[in-house]
């Protein structure tokens, strides 16, 4: 048995009588592209941060493994940024950028957790310090290629089209260093070029050795891209499985019976 | 032409505020002589006044709007002038040491009198500054930075009382103590949402104004501690006038000072968290950025420099009073960041010396000083958030390739 | 125990002022979650006003009853118009502006009409009418209840049940309502938020000068700074009690006008307003939803 770098059993979340989440459990192994779908309201973005201690979960374990490390870390209760610094990063569904600031300074943010001068270092911009500024912007200038905005790294980010403010999302994450990966509807608002731009840049950065948990309503794009895929509805996981396992499953037709299915 | 409809409701306002401040403005009574004196003419001048402030507004509204496509254009002209000047190192710097000359020169051109009166103007700047990261780089409102202000005052005033240290010695600790209690205080209250921060925060300094006047046994209550030292000069005795020249040199200094770390502290990662934690909090936690850490030493800074300042406001005047530290003090030290335009170094300065030095050189507006004050808050959030000098902020600009330097 | 029970009917006295001026923090926080700061500018206003219409009539010799009726009525219409332009000039143009930028509007509002009365009236204290007279009823326990208590008590609890029953029956209580829980909903199903706010700010200053009068009868004297500590004061029962929500308004109150009351009585009244502050800072770091408020989460 391989290991898991992520291990969710049994998460429940609830907000005052209502169960968003359910007793869910899901585990994503090293270099897996892990598929969260489900109708809307089914409890996924709710998921999502209960994963990244935006939420805290009313029951149930978070635990985070690295893959080149035999240490499992348990996340529940811990602030979201130590979250992030264990090697676990996100995006947002509703675009969260840093409206006003640079394409390039967005990006910069990203690598708060892996540096470190303070204070004294600002005042005084030793060489250390000014070594550290440099291997940020470059840093972040090279995931800005990556994902293809090299263009506009001095745009402010709120002028950035839909699709490049979601790559931006992306980028961001990046710039943390994260092994695992979590997009919330990455594809969202996009037209068909930028989805198929988003595929090769997913391919990528799984290529590098991260994994990827994804939430996405573009069934083209999560059947193609998936190794595995998990099912909620209503705050419960009612399936799980390869696509085509998922396909055929008669609970998950049901699920989005009814509900318009995007793709 | 002006539209007549608009005249028309110009005229309905003039009537509406001139019903609206009757009682206040127009009736004045004395209780105890058992008079009323009807001040008519009051009435007069609200209806002249809102007439014509409603017309100037609507004008103002109407060409902005028939203008926004061209405005838009000249507007960024402008202010692409001024992010030149004051970005790029060839204009900046000549400018700086021509300002920073003359500020040297100042007691030699101009009487003590007036030295002194820049002294105070320099002390609000700093004070200004120090809030400004705060308020205007972090978006923390405090509404009790008086207390920490009043902390180093106190600091000296008491240090010097009880163990006769001088000045040079409680400068830093003053400094050290405010920015300390400003951590002590900002752990449980930072992760506060902003507005009851600001509440909490007020709360804050007027505990510590009541506590220092009412624990008489330790503070001297309301009236306060008197003959502080001026600062010493290596033990050198000196006049009066040279003591103020002296003070304003420290204030000087200690401006230059201010102003080169509160610059660099922008322009680093930590000013990069700063600006970010105002934009979007929740998404910067995902990013890593230790929500309570970084607004912890945003807080604290500010709250150090309060402290220095405070401690050079005790030997400047050689007498503390709790009186001194109202909550208006908070105030006044908010419209500076305010008016100045939130984060930027320049428009503090200037929003510094605008509200101070004016109301000390036009005696007359003395008295409509802190009414100005709270109309320039209101007026500046409904029409120019941005402050006069809206923040030039260096963004990272990228060169071409080779991905190596950067220019700021 | 004569003591203990003087202290509690002072307690409850002072409590019911505050809630009266909490109320209309509360209510406008519920509806456009701004702390209108000037909110106690608008009781001083109130409380100013009733000084001058009665003292103008007392000096023209009108009897009591008429002075009360007018002096009450013309505090509650011209702060209702202070409260209403006020909301006009000052927050409307701001209410997509970010959070911040209100708050700061509002704090210039209340500093310049403090300064505004200042300087139009007088910083001295004056010297305010007597507006209730000692009941002859009342002379068996006047040493612990006086007749301003009992007439402040009855008032209050009055105005009390009249915005209940504003609130929860007629059809701008109902549009609060619905504004306060979901302002786009609001919209959609065709209420004028715009109205509603308004209405807001004029309920809430209506209730303020009334506490303006009230207070300034009972304590005997008013200047331009009273707004400001009663101000804090009624905002903090309603973060007491927690903030939105009516009946925590009330609630907050009487607890912060008792605590303070027994507090002042049996350790110190130098200390007064401190123990009012630290209760604030005490309860917006420990529980800053209040006694009946609901905590929130915020949606991501
Ligand atoms: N902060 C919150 N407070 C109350 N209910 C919430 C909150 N966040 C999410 N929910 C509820 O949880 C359920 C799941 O929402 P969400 O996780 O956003 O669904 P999805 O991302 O699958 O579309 C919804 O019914 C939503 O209203
Ligand atoms: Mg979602």
């Amino acid at each position: 048995m391989t290991k898991t770098i992520l291990n969710v059993t049994g998460l429940t979340k609830n907000f005052g009588g209502i169960k968003a989440i359910d007793n869910v459990d899901l585990d994503i192994k090293p270099g897996e592209i892990v598929a969260l779908i489900g109708p809307n309201g089914a409890g996924k973005t709710t998921f999502f941060n209960c994963l990244t201690g935006i939420y805290t979960p009313s029951s149930g374990d978070i635990v985070l493994c690295h893959p080149n490390s035999e240490k499992e870390i348990r996340l529940n209760g811990m602030k979201p940024n130590k979250i992030t610094e264990q090697g676990m990063a996100r995006t947002f569904q509703n675009i969260r950028l840093f409206p006003t600031m640079s394409v390039l300074e967005n990006v910069m943010i990203g690598r708060h957790c892996r540096t470190h001068s303070l204070i004294l270092g600002a005042i005084f911009r030793g060489s250390a310090t000014r070594r550290e500024e440099r291997e940020i912007v470059d840093m972040s200038y090279e995931i800005l290629i990556k994902v293809g905005l090299q263009k506009e790294v001095n745009e402010e980010a709120r002028n950035l089209s839909y699709g490049a403010q979601r790559r931006l999302e992306i980028a961001r994450a990046l710039a943390t260093e994260p092994f695992l990966l979590l997009l919330d509807e990455p594809a969202a608002g996009m037209n068909p070029n930028e989805t198929e731009d988003l595929v090769g840049l997913i391919k990528t950065i799984c290529g590098e050795g991260q994994s990827i948990l994804l939430i996405e309503h573009d069934m083209k794009l999560v059947m193609s891209l998936s190794d595995r895929i998990f099912v909620m509805d209503y705050g419960k996981k009612i399936a799980q499985g390869t696509p085509e396992e998922v396909r055929a499953n008669p609970a998950v037709i049901k699920a989005y019976l009814g509900e318009d299915v995007d793709a | 032409m002006f539209p007549v409809k608009e005249l028309k409701r110009s005229f309905l306002i003039s009537i509406w505020f001139s019903f609206l401040t009757f009682p206040i403005m127009v009736i004045k009574v004395d209780a105890i002589e058992r008079v009323v004196s009807w001040r008519w003419e009051n009435m007069f001048f609200i209806a002249f006044g809102s007439f014509f402030i409603s017309i100037l507004t609507k004008v103002y509204f109407l060409r902005k709007e028939r203008r926004t496509g061209r405005k838009k254009v000249n507007r960024e002209l402008t202010e692409a002038f001024m992010q030149r000047i004051l970005r790029e190192p060839r204009f900046l710097y000549p400018l700086s040491l021509a300002v920073l000359l003359f500020a040297l020169l100042f007691p030699a051109l101009f009487s003590t009198y007036q030295t002194n009166i820049m002294t105070t103007a320099l002390m609000y700047v700093v004070l200004g500054l120090g809030l400004n990261v705060v308020v205007g780089v972090a978006g923390l409102l405090d509404l009790g930075y008086v207390a920490f202000y009043a902390v180093g005052a106190y600091s000296y005033a008491l240090l010097n009382l009880y163990f006769d240290m001088g000045f040079w010695a409680v400068l830093p600790l003053g400094g050290l103590f405010a920015a300390f209690l400003g951590i002590m205080l900002g752990f449980p209250v930072l992760r506060l949402r902003g507005d009851y921060l600001a509440i909490v925060t007020l709360g804050f300094g007027e505990i510590i104004r009541l506590v220092l006047e009412n624990w008489s046994a330790f503070s001297q209550g309301p009236s306060g501690i008197a003959n502080i030292p001026r600062p010493g000069f290596f033990g050198m005795e000196m006049s009066f006038d040279s003591g103020i020249v002296y003070i304003y040199y420290i204030v000087v200094a200690l401006v230059v000072f201010t102003i080169f770390v509160v610059n660099r502290l922008q322009d680093s990662r930590l000013g990069r968290a700063w600006l970010a934690l105002r934009e979007d909090e929740i998404a910067c936690q995902a990013m890593g950025i230790d929500k309570t850490r970084t607004k912890l030493i945003a807080f604290s800074l500010g709250a150090f420099w309060a402290g220095l300042v405070g401690v050079i406001f005790a030997a400047k005047t050689t007498f503390v009073n709790p009186a001194s530290f109202t909550f208006l003090e908070s105030a006044i030290i908010l419209s500076i960041v305010v008016l100045g335009g939130m984060g930027s170094i320049v428009g503090v300065i200037f929003g510094a010396l605008i509200l101070i030095l004016m109301p000390e050189y036009l005696r007359a507006l003395s008295e409509y000083r802190m009414l100005a004050f709270g109309g320039i808050l209101v007026v500046m959030m409904v029409f120019k958030p941005d402050g006069i000098i809206s923040n030039v902020r260096r963004s990272y600009r990228f060169k071409k390739q080779p991905a190596k330097d950067v220019i700021e | 125990m004569d003591y203990f029970i003087e202290l509690f009917f002072v307690g409850l006295t002072r409590g019911s002022i505050y809630a009266l001026i909490a109320l209309g923090y509360t209510m406008v926080y519920g509806i456009i979650g701004l702390i209108n700061f000037a909110h106690g500018e608008i009781y001083m206003i109130g409380a100013f006003t009733s000084f001058i219409v009665a003292t103008v009539l007392s000096i023209y010799g009108f009897p009591l009853l008429a002075i009360v009726i007018v002096a009450g009525l013309a505090a509650a219409v011209w702060s209702s118009a202070y409260g209403y332009t006020i909301e006009k000039l000052a927050y409307r143009p701001l209410r997509k502006a970010p959070r911040l930028a209100p708050l700061i509007s509002a704090i210039g509002m209340s500093i310049f009409l403090q300064n505004y009365v200042l300087l139009a009236q007088t910083s001295d204290f004056l010297p305010f009418p007597e507006l209730i007279p000692e009941f002859d009823f009342m002379e068996p326990v006047a040493h612990i209840v006086g007749s301003s208590d009992l007439v402040i008590l009855i008032v209050t609890t009055l105005v009390m049940l009249g915005l209940t029953f504003l609130i929860k029956f007629t059809k701008i209580g109902k549009a609060m309502r619905a504004t306060a829980q979901d302002k786009t909903m609001a919209v959609l199903v065709g209420i004028n938020v715009d109205r509603v706010i308004s209405a807001t700010f004029v309920i809430g200053s209506a209730l303020a000068a009334i506490g303006g009068l009230l207070i300034a009868s009972h304590v005997g004297q008013i200047n331009f700074y009273i707004g400001f500590i009663a101000g804090i004061k009624a905002f903090t029962a309603a973060v007491l009690g927690g903030i939105g929500s009516i009946p925590g308004a009330v609630l907050g109150s009487l607890v912060l006008g008792l605590t303070e009351s027994f507090a002042t009585g049996y350790i110190s009244s130098d200390y007064e307003d401190v123990f009012a502050f630290s209760l604030l800072v005490l309860i917006l770091i420990f529980k800053p939803s209040g006694l009946l408020g609901k905590a929130e989460t915020q949606k991501v």
